[in-house]
């Protein structure tokens, strides 16, 4: 899967986990920058991102992730 | 909404859960059931809340919820705080699991210290829901515990008292023995459902221990569904029937093709065996109070034989009513369903054919329709959904089928008399009529929560309310229970009112009925002429010179709309809504009823 390819899968599950289909993510977007993206939230995130690519993040994979461009690079790595 | 029935795909429940709570809000018509629901936690509960909340509103219950601190549970329930106070909570709901025991056995305990830690933690827990009863007086469901994460002793963890799933099998099974004794208090068995689930995967501890999640987050969907059912059955949104096709449902194979020899059912192979296991899954649920009824397309004479197969589990005489015919099954289900006086939304239909299934479920509002799969996974799929999830299990729903026999007996006694006074006299009736006591204290209160269409202000109670109308002297309550010579009709109606001072004055005592109710298995008996004459005498007792009565529409309780103007009452005033008001001066009035014997 190419990195476009992932953005497009990513950003439909950032669209409905926070319910907003105007979203659109990058390499720099963080927590911040989304509406509701809150700690709570961000779990509910990181469990449908697992589920759409099909994959399990580790502990150490998930809490140190500074945007969301190092999610995708995890990612690309599990799917690799 | 089909998204959120069973089984419903968690994964995406979970992902689309803002979107799927703004449909359930947009749902035109919906007359929600509001209830106040707190959700004490030893792990975080904010994901149970949301999933909670999408499967109630889904079922026409509109909860509110109070969270505890994370792990704040105990002590917000045995020391209160005034938020919850604030609260009233209808509910509580205490989440905890494994992980939240304080003390656990290890290999150095003796005997005796294993059994000191095992009662000191229930007596931690036991303490806490006395104190719940003590400061709100609401219903409790707590969960029991999970298998452990792990096995430290292997195999003998179970065995030995010294494992860990010995321990949390003794105290699950102290948990079943105080929820067996105290009425309001239930099991959350998640013990059952995590296994069900995986307990690997449950267990997960990452979640638990980057959010302090347990179960995972992925299982929150499977732990909330468990959950609302029971608030559902609590709350009286259980089904109560079940229409059954037959052909590839209750046996394999076309009975007006293959002959009824040739259906697959019994134990000759294994797609009988299959058939078979099912017909008593189906059978079984007589005994619970559920209503079993036949909607097939088939020649009676046809289905009867089928019926008739001497291998098979379920007979003629299991079923309430037997549609065999070629008209449509809603028409079918909706001529069952006024047979036998319930609503039709309170079936479930049960058929292997996915068009009979779309076109019932198109036709009849609030119908379940399981979508069945395959014979080997009905009853996977029936047991899964919970559509008659016990809370407690009354005499009268053990015999209700009886019960609900006998009244068909009635009707076709009755086609025998020409004068309608003539045949209620010859059912020879006698009431009970008296206030609410103890023994009877759950089936007023499922009543209240279950009765919609004789339902006067449709007035929902908890069982800590009814109690304390029952106790209060400002209160008249009266349950009445209805015999005749065709059977015991149980607990079946139950009024409630209390002398309003705000609005009496000295020369006028005036008496509100807050709620009138009765089962519609017993109407057109004169029952409501007795229980209004039995109101009246004990009102005068207390020197009441008027009574007032109040009738809230609702979507199903038309049938009353005229209920006092037909027991003499004034009609006093009617709003927008079509709320009125009635009123009975107590002087001069005569009793109504003279065919029932009371008390």
């Amino acid at each position: 899967m190419t990195r476009e390819e992932v953005y497009e899968k990513l950003n439909e599950v950032f669209q409905d986990v926070f319910d907003d289909e105007d979203i659109t993510v990058t390499d720099e977007t963080v927590a911040s920058d989304v509406d509701g993206w809150d700690s709570l939230e961000h779990i509910n995130l990181l469990v449908a991102v697992e589920r759409a690519f099909g994959i399990k993040f580790t502990m150490g994979q998930t809490t140190h992730l500074k945007n969301v461009g190092e999610m995708v690079d995890v990612i690309i790595e599990k799917l690799g | 909404m089909k998204e959120l029935d069973f089984p419903f795909d968690a994964e995406y429940v979970l992902r689309k859960k803002k979107s799927l709570k703004r449909s359930l809000l947009e749902r035109e018509g919906v007359k929600y059931l509001d209830k106040k629901i707190a959700l004490l936690g030893g792990s975080t509960t904010e994901n149970i809340k949301l999933m909670l909340e999408l499967f109630l509103l889904n079922a026409g219950i509109r909860p509110e919820f109070y969270e505890s601190e994370y792990n704040r549970y105990w002590e917000d329930a045995v020391f209160g705080n005034p938020e919850l106070d604030d609260f009233k909570p209808d509910l509580i709901y205490i989440h905890t699991t494994t992980r939240n025991l304080k003390a656990t056995p290890d290999v150095t305990m003796s005997a005796e210290d294993i059994d000191t830690i095992l009662e000191n933690e229930f007596q931690r827990f036991s303490a806490m829901w006395d104190k719940i009863e003590e400061r709100y007086g609401c219903i409790v469901i707590q969960n029991n515990f999970e298998l452990p994460y792990y096995r430290l002793l292997g195999n003998s963890d179970v065995s030995n008292i010294h494992g860990l799933s010995n321990f949390t099998a003794k105290l699950n099974l102290k948990f079943a023995e105080y929820a067996e004794a105290h009425e309001k208090f239930h099991i959350n068995d998640i013990h059952y459902i995590s296994a069900e689930y995986g307990i690997k995967n449950w267990s997960d501890p990452a979640d638990w221990y980057r959010y302090k999640y347990n179960p995972c987050v992925a299982a929150t969907p499977d732990l909330a569904y468990n959950l609302a059912r029971i608030v559902k059955a609590l709350y009286g949104k259980n089904k109560k029937a079940i229409a059954c096709d037959l052909d590839n449902t209750l046996w394999g194979g076309v009975v007006g093709d293959d002959g009824p020899e040739n259906i697959k059912i019994g134990q000759e192979d294994a797609v009988s065996e299959l058939y078979e296991e099912f017909q008593s899954y189906i059978k079984a649920h007589r005994d619970l109070g559920i209503l079993l009824t036949i909607a097939s397309k088939n020649d009676e004479e046809n289905a009867l034989a089928g019926l008739a197969r001497p291998d098979g589990v379920l007979k003629k005489d299991d079923f309430l009513v037997i549609k065999a015919n070629w008209e449509n099954k809603n028409t079918n289900i909706a001529n069952t369903a006024a047979e036998i006086n319930i609503g039709a939304d309170a079936f479930v239909f049960v058929d292997d054919n996915p068009m009979e299934r779309n076109i019932v479920e198109s036709t009849i509002d609030g119908i379940a329709v399981p979508d069945l799969g395959n014979p080997e996974t009905y009853i996977r799929i029936m047991d899964g959904a919970g559509y008659f999830e016990v809370t407690g299990l009354s005499a009268d729903d053990l015999k209700r089928n009886e019960m609900y026999k006998a009244n068909i007996s009635r009707a076709t006694a009755a086609a025998s008399f020409t004068d309608y006074t003539e045949y209620l006299k010859s059912l020879e009736m006698k009431a009970e009529i008296l206030p609410f006591s103890p023994i009877y204290m759950a089936r007023i209160t499922e009543l209240t929560n279950k009765s919609n269409q004789f339902n006067l202000t449709t007035r929902r109670c908890t069982q800590a309310e009814t109690e304390s109308f029952a106790a209060d002297p400002n209160y008249i309550t009266l349950y009445g229970k209805l015999i005749d010579k065709f059977g015991d009709n149980g607990v079946v109606s139950v009024v409630f009112g209390h002398v309003n001072d705000e609005v009496s004055t000295p020369d006028c005592k005036i008496f509100d009925i807050d709620l009138w109710l009765m089962s519609c298995r017993v109407l057109k008996r004169d029952m409501e002429c007795a229980m209004m004459d039995e109101l009246v005498r004990l009102a005068k007792e207390k020197g009441v010179d008027k009574i007032r009565g109040f009738y809230y529409p609702t979507a199903k309780n038309k049938m009353v709309k005229e209920f006092y103007a037909d027991r003499g009452y004034t009609k006093v005033s009617e709003d927008d809504e079509g709320n009125t008001v009635w009123e009975l001066e107590t002087k001069g009035y005569e009793n109504k009823n003279s065919v029932i014997a009371v008390n």
